[in-house]
């Protein structure tokens, strides 16, 4: 099934669960080509469950997923591998492939998905290790690189058979603030000089604040506010107020 | 009844249960692999890799290995041997125990305690830091890159390195007689093979493709399927070595008694 439209994204009445565990309650949600969409919430509301839906690593109880206009959630193996070719996806941890060093992990991909010699792909590693300003660190194992490096390689190869849609699963979880914003100022240069159309998953504010065009925020399994990230902030909820660090006026009182 | 409430009130499955779901769910995964491993991509270069892994690297291990089954089988029969005066027949017997039973099952037992633990714990490891997921979204075909690969070198590193153990075994016997008893290397090899028939030889080196099947297959099954963190990943390793084992034993018995009904061998 295909449809085209400026949605290049679209979660339509998302469901999941896991056993008795309803993780997704009815999640619906589009994306329109070249934005960079945040979707942020607190721990364990579902923001991962979600975003692995779009790349299908995860497959819903019910509802539709739609991407590029396909029913991602419907295709064959083969055309949801050639889909695929065309999402990036930065995973929370990294998921470098330790027993790689840095420019074989982007060597492993080109090598079976392009046609280019051994000396093209060397020449494409270090241009785009170069933008990452990474290049000395092409033989360098994942064991022997930094939080930060580490997640800008993971960017890198994420990108390198140059993908419509970029999805980052907590792109800055467990960096300093000073790598938060050189991996945040990457999303947004991407999507400005690329086009790249992004989804994020973050908690990270600042993260958010750097890239988002429209946000979205998650809880309980349920989409409750969307728009710019000014209009969710604004959202009158004890959850959102919550998360931006205000306190829940109707909080009860613990007695230890 | 395959769920019973402990007196925490905790709601838990039988172990029976739980074993009747695994060996479903190793079957489901065993029947994927025929599905999936003649199709594209062939892993070639992957594939060579693991030949190398699991064959070059097991080459000192399986040889240490044999020497001592050797050895060792010469210098406790010969006493018994000999009190029925059949000293004689020593290399016989040892080319009978050791190609017949004791090297394809030991060898396949040592070669399941490491390769079951390396691969449990290695793929289990890249599930768990979400490197199976980033082959998944990279179009990459983890099964056919991960688990096809180490399958298909099990089964084929298995027979060739039991062969080699039993090489190194009936040279250690060779050894422990010749510096015993002064044997001829000519007598002792042509009293080896006297009662061997090559069916026997085929049937008892082939069998071990299937007990390298069984610790490649299980031991991708049990790492695949790790779910949780680092202890998890340590469970599956060493489930591997411990289900692989016990599945050797199993079709040691089920392969023995059907070479028996065809061959009719005793």
């Amino acid at each position: 099934m295909s449809v085209q439209t400026d949605h290049i994204i679209r979660l339509v009445n998302l469901r999941k669960s896991f056993g008795r565990y309803e993780v997704l309650k009815g999640v619906d949600l589009d994306v329109m080509r070249g934005r960079s969409v945040v979707v942020m919430g607190g721990s364990g509301t579902g923001k991962s469950v979600l975003i692995k839906h779009i790349v299908r690593l995860l497959e819903p109880d019910s509802g539709e997923v739609w991407v590029q206009g396909k029913r991602i959630d419907l295709l064959e193996k083969d055309e949801l591998d050639e889909l695929r070719l065309n999402i990036g996806y930065l995973f929370q941890s990294g998921a470098l492939f330790d027993s790689m060093t840095a420019a074989q992990n982007l060597d492993f991909i080109l090598d079976r998905h392009t046609v280019m010699s051994k000396a093209e792909r060397r020449d494409r590693i270090d241009e785009i290790l170069s933008w990452f300003d990474l290049v000395d660190k092409r033989a360098h194992f994942p064991s022997e690189l930094s939080g930060g490096q580490k997640k800008r390689i993971a960017l890198a190869r994420a990108i390198v058979l140059e993908p419509e849609i970029l999805l980052y699963d907590e792109p800055t979880t467990g960096l300093d603030p000073e790598s938060v914003r050189t991996v945040a100022e990457l999303i947004v240069s991407l999507r400005e000089e690329r086009g790249i159309t992004s989804v994020a998953i973050t908690h990270d504010i600042l993260c958010a604040e750097i890239i988002a065009d429209d946000a979205f925020f998650l809880h309980d399994g349920r989409i409750i506010a969307g728009g710019s990230l000014d209009e969710v902030r604004a959202f009158d909820h004890p959850q959102v107020r919550n998360f931006y660090g205000q306190p829940l006026l109707n909080r009860p009182t613990t007695r230890l | 009844m395959p769920l019973a409430k402990s007196d925490t009130g905790v709601v838990r499955q039988s172990i029976l249960y739980r074993i009747l779901i695994k060996t479903g769910e190793l079957f489901n995964f065993t029947m994927h692999f025929f599905a999936r491993f003649w199709r594209r991509p062939f892993e070639f270069r992957e594939l060579l890799r693991q030949l190398d892994e699991i064959g070059s690297k097991s080459v000192v291990l399986t040889a240490v290995t044999g020497l001592a089954i050797g050895v060792v089988l010469a210098m406790q029969s010969r006493g018994t041997l000999v009190q029925f005066g059949a000293e004689a027949m020593m290399p016989n017997m040892l080319a009978l125990s050791v190609i017949k039973e004791i090297g394809p099952v030991i060898t396949a037992l040592v070669l399941a305690g490491r390769l079951g633990a390396g691969i449990g714990a290695e793929i289990g490891s890249m599930r768990v830091t979400e490197q199976i997921d980033a082959l998944e979204v990279a179009a990459l075909k983890p099964f056919h890159y991960l688990v096809t690969t180490r399958v298909v070198a099990c089964t084929l590193m298995f027979p060739v390195l039991t062969v080699w153990t039993d090489f190194i075994a009936l040279s250690g016997g060779f050894i422990e007689s010749s510096l015993a008893t002064d044997m001829d290397y000519r007598i002792y090899i042509s009293t080896a093979f006297m009662s061997l028939r090559i069916s026997d030889i085929l049937v008892d080196t082939l069998k071990t493709g299937i007990f390298g099947f069984i610790v490649g297959i299980v031991s991708c099954y049990l790492g695949y399927n790790v779910r949780g963190g680092t202890q998890e990943v340590g469970r599956a390793a060493m489930q591997s070595v411990v289900v692989s084992s016990l599945l050797i034993l199993l079709a040691d018995v089920v392969v023995v008694r059907l070479s028996i009904f065809i061959f009719s061998s005793v």
